[in-house]
């Protein structure tokens, strides 16, 4: 075996990974006055986390995570990029 | 007419999805469906959790009360061909401590399309993923005294099994500080740079004996079995990195119990849904019931800072912001001492501080506050 370049993985398509989406500055908003918190207060992604990699997040970012849940089916989640 | 979800915005989709199942199946009109969403409505909002409550401590209960009845320990059986995973309670605890080197670490590699049917290349691959050391693929070592070197007469048939080309240079790949290593068809020559003695010499071969030759590195064993309509290779021992990077492994479905692999390799949500199926499967293996919103919890707040953070006081409880919390949970003098050296402020906000004080702790009744608007005159007689 000769020693290969790293094949680079697409995490993203992973099974375990659910789709992340990278809300715009209006969408942010909107999410913190419905749940009315501030964006500290939200769970926290690190900015480099194999799941937002081709998202360029930058930290302040909120993250959109649509889970499966299993007792409502689709539950969304929002992180802040740190 | 169909009800979509938007119609109830309130219920979950889950259970909308329910009720349009049993009412298809039942025949309801469109009447005795419009009361039976009402009634669901209603239901659904009576069991909601009020709050103030204190989930937290229901979880603990929850895991609390099962784990007395789960094994303490994990046994093996000598000469069956299954490997020994870390059950019950011990691993329970590895999960929700987020213990950086688990016992028994495992990965469930899955094939492509294309190999995941054949027997034949599967055992290929899961030869090809056990870390192997040189002494596994000679036939045996000797010091050679008069040139100074360490000998190794290869073995070809052995080689072979392991799927290593006997043309393929394993000198290499030995990487061991300060040797020269010479390969011939038969031989590998182990020869130091620098003039030693015969004793060292001899160190030098228990050292060269473990060198990493083939494989993945920390896989251990490798188990091909049959899952399903397809065949899956288990290992012990994870390398989640590098096993993906092996010719025919399937990214996008090979999977580590090993936390903090995963984390990095698919990032938190990943690690979030291996904290969830990992202790779902302890409790059921174990033939337990533990509701999923308890676990759901629990990896929500081990994974709520973005890195995966144990249930210890070096994971999340070490991060709590009150003093008193920290104090009250392991180690309390160390915490009492640098809070108090370096000026640190108890603001009281949580619960176990205000118990401490003797205070209505922020949760349940004790939550609300009452905000009065006094009238400055009234105030004032």
């Amino acid at each position: 075996m000769k020693k290969k370049q790293p094949v680079k993985i697409e995490t993203v398509k992973h099974v375990l990974v659910p789709k992340h989406l990278k809300l715009t500055e209006e969408e942010k908003g909107e999410i913190l006055k419905t749940y009315n918190v501030s964006s500290v207060q939200l769970p926290k992604i690190l900015k480099n986390d194999p799941a937002i990699k081709g998202l360029k997040a930058i930290p302040g970012d909120v993250i959109k995570i649509f889970r499966k849940s299993k007792t409502a089916k689709h539950a969304p989640f929002y992180r802040e990029v740190i | 007419m169909s009800t979509k979800t938007t119609d109830y915005p309130a219920l979950p989709e889950q259970l909308v999805d329910e009720l349009e199942s049993l009412s298809k199946e039942r025949k309801l009109t469109a009447d005795e469906k419009k009361k039976a969403y009402a009634l669901l409505a209603e239901t659904y909002d009576k069991a909601k959790i009020s709050p103030g409550e204190a989930i937290g401590i229901i979880t603990a209960e929850s895991f609390g009360e099962p784990g007395t009845q789960m094994t303490l320990n994990v046994f093996h059986f000598a000469g069956v061909s299954e490997m020994s995973v870390t059950a019950g309670l011990p691993r329970l605890i590895e999960i929700f401590d987020a213990t950086k080197a688990p016992k028994t670490p495992q990965i469930e590699v899955y094939l492509e399309a294309k190999y995941k049917k054949n027997p034949n290349a599967i055992k290929k691959i899961a030869v090809s993923l056990k870390e192997t050391k040189l002494e596994e693929v000679v036939k045996g070592f000797s010091i050679n005294a008069s040139k100074m070197r360490i000998e190794a007469r290869l073995d070809h048939a052995k080689l072979k099994t392991f799927g290593i080309k006997g043309n393929m240079i394993l000198a290499n790949r030995i990487k061991v500080r300060g040797v020269f290593v010479n390969q011939t068809k038969t031989l590998i020559a182990i020869k130091p740079k620098v003039k030693t003695t015969l004793g060292e010499l001899y160190h030098l071969k228990e050292k060269i004996k473990l060198a990493f030759v083939h494989g993945v590195k920390n896989i251990t064993h490798v188990l091909p079995l049959k899952k399903g309509d397809e065949y899956i290779i288990l290992t012990a021992g994870s390398n989640l990195k590098d096993i993906l990077q092996v010719d025919g492994v399937d990214t996008m479905r090979t999977r580590s119990n090993d936390l903090y692999q995963t984390a990095k390799v698919y990032g938190i949500e990943a690690a979030r849904q291996v904290i969830m199926e990992e202790a779902e499967k302890v409790i059921q293996n174990q033939g337990l019931d533990v509701d999923v919103r308890h676990i759901m919890l629990l990896a929500d707040v081990m994974t709520a800072k973005g890195a995966v953070k144990g249930i210890t006081r070096f994971g999340i409880t070490g991060e709590k912001a009150s003093v008193l919390a920290r104090a009250s949970f392991e180690t309390p003098l160390k915490h009492l001492v640098t809070a108090s050296l370096t000026g640190e402020i108890d603001p009281l906000n949580s619960v176990i501080e205000n118990v401490m004080m003797n205070q209505p702790i922020p949760l349940g009744t004790g939550l609300p506050d009452l905000v009065v608007r006094m009238d400055k005159k009234k105030a004032k007689k």
